[in-house]
C-alpha cells in the first residue's frame, strides 16, 4: 500500500513566545523546529501500516521554506521512504493555497504510479490551527475522509477508524483510497535510530516550487494575549511547606478540615 | 441567488436532540453581534434528529428564521451518521442563499462541518475566532476582520477575511464581551432545506459507538488535577500523585514528556494536543510550563506549582508555589492530609 503523510515545520517554542518586530511571525532565532505531535503520529502510523502490509511506499510531504527539508529528513529517519518538498520563500500559505498544492502532488504522484491509498494529515497544524487542509484535499480529490482519528486498522480495501465523539468513541468504516486527519494518542512514535539517520541522508528529496493560489484569510499581525503574570505566592521550600499547602487546600474548600 | 437568506448571517446550531448546545449559543451571540453591526438578518440552521425541536427552542433566542434538515420519519431519511452529509447540506445552503457569513462553534463537529462546506464551495474559512467585525475602512459586504487563536490560544492572529460569503468558527470562551441582547422571542419560521441534490455520500459509515467507561473522575471535568511532568522521573513515582489525587477527590494529568516516554497514557495529557482542563486547583509537579502545556490548564482557577526551579516558566503562571523536590514535597503533603484526617471538600 502507498501512503502519503503531510507535515508542517513549526518553531518549538518553550515557556514564552516572542514575536518578530513586524509582528508577523514568532521570533524563532533561538528556537529549534519540529512538527505537530499529531503529524508525528501520522508518520509513525504510515511506517507501521506499510511494514505490516509487506510492501509499498511511504511518502512524506511538506510545503515550506528550504529549511523544512530538516523535517522531511526526520520522517525519513524513522522509516518513511520518499520525500517531496514544495519549496516556498518561507511565508505562511493560507489553507486553501496549501491544500491546492498538496492536491497537485497527489495527482502528479498518481500519474507516476504512486497511487496513495491513504493520505494522512495532522488534525490541525501546530501553529495556524486552521483545521481544514485535510478536508479541502479530500473534497478536491473526491475521496472519503474522517478527522480526529485516534485508532485505525486496515481491513482489505477499507479502514476501521476510531475517534472520540460526544457520546464516547465512534467507529467508522472508511473505504480506500481515503484521507484521514489523525490526533496524538493514535500511537507512540518511535525515535530515529542512528542507522535511520544515515539512511535518511542518502534519500534524494524531490523539490519543486509550486504556484500559489490566492484566496484564504490574510494575516495582518500576531499578538501575544496579555496574561497578567500572576504574582506567585511561595508557600515555602521543600517538605516543610506541607502544612501551608494543606492550609491552602482547606481555605479553597478542597478538603474538609 | 438572492431570496430569503441573502446577506444574512447564518449560525449552524448543534443540538442534543432538540436542545441547542451551549457552545452553539455562544457562537450565536458572536453572530448576533456581527449581524447587528452589518445590519444583516440573523438566521440559524439545525440538522438531524430533533432539528425541528431545536429550531423551536431557538425562537426563545430571538431567531425568526431557522433552516432545518432532519431524519425524523416523513423526511427523506438522510444518513446523518456519515460525516459528509452536514457539510454537503450547508454547502447547498451557501450556494442557494448566498449568506454574508456562516458561523459555527469551534467544536470538533462544527469545525469539520464548516470545513467541508467551505471545501465544497471553495470559500474561505477562519477557524477558532474570538472576534469578528466589519473591517476598518473596507466595504463590509466584501471584507471582515477577525481575531483568531493560533498555537492553541497562546498567540492571537488578526486577519482580514475577503469575500462576499465567508465561513468562521467561534472559539470556546469568545463572545462574552459586548453581547447583544436577543430581540423578543417568537415562533421562528422553519424552512426545510432542499435536498443537496444527487446521491447522498455514504462512503464513510458509522458502524459502532463505544460508550466511555463509567467511573472515575474525568480529566476535563475534575475539580482537582494533580499534574506530573518530567520531574516525576519515571512511571513508578506516579503512585504518589495518584495517592494525592485520591485524597483530594481529583485525578492525574500529565505533560507530553510523560506520555512520549510511555510513563502514562495519552488520555491523561494536558495541553494543546491533549485535554483542556478547568479545575478549581491544578497542582503541577515537575512541569516546566511550556506554552503548549499552559494552553491546556489556563482554565484552572488556581495553579500550585511544585518545582525545584524557582525560575521555571510555570512560576509566572502559578498562583502558589512550593520550591523543592516533588519526591519530598508530595509525600509530606499526603502525610499532613492524613494527620489532619482531611476528606475531599463537597
Ligand atoms: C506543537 C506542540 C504541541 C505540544 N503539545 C503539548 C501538550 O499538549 N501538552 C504538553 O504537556 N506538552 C506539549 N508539548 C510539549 C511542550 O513543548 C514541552 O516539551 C512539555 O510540556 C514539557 O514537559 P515537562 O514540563 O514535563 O518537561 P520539562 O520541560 O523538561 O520540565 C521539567 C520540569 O521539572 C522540574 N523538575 C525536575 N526535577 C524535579 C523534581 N525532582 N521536583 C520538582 N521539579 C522537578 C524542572 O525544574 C522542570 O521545570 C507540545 C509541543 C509542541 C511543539
Ligand atoms: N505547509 C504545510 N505542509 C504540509 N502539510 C501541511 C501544511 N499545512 C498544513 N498541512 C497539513 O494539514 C494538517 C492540518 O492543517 P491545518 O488545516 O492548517 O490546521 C496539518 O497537520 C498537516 O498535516
Amino acid at each position: 500500500m502507498n501512503i502519503l503523510v503531510c507535515v508542517k515545520r513549526v518553531p518549538a517554542t518553550g515557556g514564552r513566545v516572542t514575536l518578530t518586530g513586524d509582528g508577523l511571525a514568532i521570533d524563532a532565532r533561538f528556537l529549534s523546529f519540529t512538527i505537530s505531535p499529531h503529524e508525528e503520529c501520522a508518520v509513525e502510523e504510515a511506517v507501521r501500516l506499510v511494514e505490516a502490509s509487506g510492501g509499498g511506499t511511504t511518502t512524506v510531504l511538506t510545503l515550506g521554506a528550504e529549511a523544512a527539508a530538516d523535517q522531511l529528513r526526520d520522517a525519513l529517519a524513522v522509516g518513511m521512504t520518499r520525500a517531496i518538498h514544495l519549496v516556498t520563500d518561507g511565508e505562511d500559505w493560507d489553507p486553501m493555497a496549501t491544500a491546492a498544492a498538496i492536491v497537485g502532488v497527489v495527482r502528479a504522484d498518481a500519474a507516476e504510479g504512486f497511487d496513495h491509498d491513504l493520505v494522512l494529515f495532522g488534525n490541525e497544524a501546530a501553529d495556524s490551527g486552521d483545521y481544514q487542509v485535510p478536508i479541502r484535499v479530500a473534497a478536491a480529490l473526491d475521496r472519503p475522509w474522517l478527522t480526529g482519528v485516534k485508532g485505525l486498522d486496515v481491513e482489505g480495501t477499507s479502514v476501521r477508524a476510531r475517534r472520540d465523539g460526544t457520546r464516547g468513541q465512534e467507529v467508522y468504516h472508511v473505504p480506500l483510497p481515503a484521507v484521514l486527519a489523525v490526533r496524538e494518542g493514535l500511537n507512540r512514535p518511535r525515535y530515529p535510530s542512528i542507522p535511520g539517520r544515515l539512511r535518511a541522508k542518502k534519500v534524494a528529496i524531490m523539490a519543486t516550487r509550486p504556484e500559489r493560489q490566492v484566496g484564504g484569510p490574510t494575516m495582518i499581525r500576531l499578538r501575544v494575549p496579555d496574561e497578567e503574570d500572576a504574582q506567585v505566592h511561595v508557600l515555602g521550600t521543600g517538605a516543610e511547606a506541607a502544612p501551608a499547602v494543606v492550609d491552602l487546600l482547606e481555605s479553597l474548600g478542597l478538603v474538609n478540615p | 441567488m438572492s431570496g430569503l437568506g441573502a446577506g444574512a448571517v447564518i449560525v449552524f446550531v448543534e443540538h442534543a436532540t432538540g436542545e441547542p448546545a451551549p457552545a452553539s449559543l455562544a457562537a450565536l451571540a458572536v453572530a448576533r453581534g456581527l449581524a447587528d453591526a452589518l445590519g444583516a438578518p440573523l438566521e440559524a440552521v439545525a440538522l438531524g434528529e430533533g432539528a425541528v425541536a431545536a429550531a423551536s427552542a431557538l425562537g426563545a433566542h430571538g431567531l425568526g428564521v431557522v433552516h432545518v434538515a432532519h431524519d425524523d420519519k416523513g423526511d427523506a431519511g438522510r444518513p446523518f451518521d456519515t460525516p459528509a452529509l452536514p457539510g454537503r447540506l450547508l454547502a447547498h445552503l451557501l450556494v442557494t442563499n448566498a449568506p454574508r457569513a456562516l458561523i459555527a462553534a469551534a467544536t470538533a463537529r462544527g469545525t469539520e462541518t464548516l470545513a467541508y462546506a467551505a471545501a465544497l464551495t471553495n470559500l474561505p474559512l477562519a477557524a477558532a475566532c474570538t472576534q469578528v467585525s466589519a473591517a476598518d475602512g473596507e466595504d463590509p459586504a466584501r471584507a471582515l476582520s477577525v481575531t483568531r487563536l493560533r498555537w492553541g490560544g497562546s498567540v492571537l492572529e488578526e486577519a482580514r477575511l475577503d469575500g462576499a460569503t465567508v465561513l468562521l468558527t467561534v472559539a470556546d470562551g469568545a463572545g462574552a464581551d459586548g453581547a447583544v441582547p436577543a430581540p423578543p422571542a417568537g415562533a421562528p419560521r422553519i424552512i426545510t432545506l432542499a435536498d443537496e441534490g444527487g446521491q447522498p455520500d455514504t462512503r464513510v459509515r458509522l458502524v459502532e459507538r463505544v460508550a466511555s467507561a463509567a467511573g472515575g473522575v474525568s480529566l476535563a471535568e475534575a475539580r482537582v488535577v494533580v499534574g506530573g511532568g518530567r520531574g516525576v522521573g519515571g512511571p513508578d513515582a506516579f503512585g504518589l500523585l495518584e495517592e494525592l489525587a485520591a485524597l483530594l477527590g481529583g485525578t492525574v494529568g500529565v505533560s507530553r514528556v510523560v506520555t512520549g516516554a510511555g510513563w502514562r497514557p495519552h488520555s491523561e495529557q494536558v495541553g494543546q494536543t491533549g485535554t483542556r482542563i478547568s479545575p478549581d486547583l491544578y497542582i503541577a509537579c515537575g512541569i516546566s510550563g511550556a506554552i503548549q502545556h499552559i494552553v491546556g490548564c489556563r482554565g484552572a482557577r488556581a495553579i500550585l506549582a511544585i518545582n525545584t526551579d524557582r525560575d521555571a516558566p510555570i512560576m509566572a503562571r502559578a498562583t502558589y508555589a512550593v520550591v523543592g523536590d516533588l519526591h519530598a514535597v508530595v509525600p509530606a503533603i499526603i502525610a499532613e492530609l492524613r494527620r489532619r484526617g482531611a476528606t475531599p471538600g463537597a
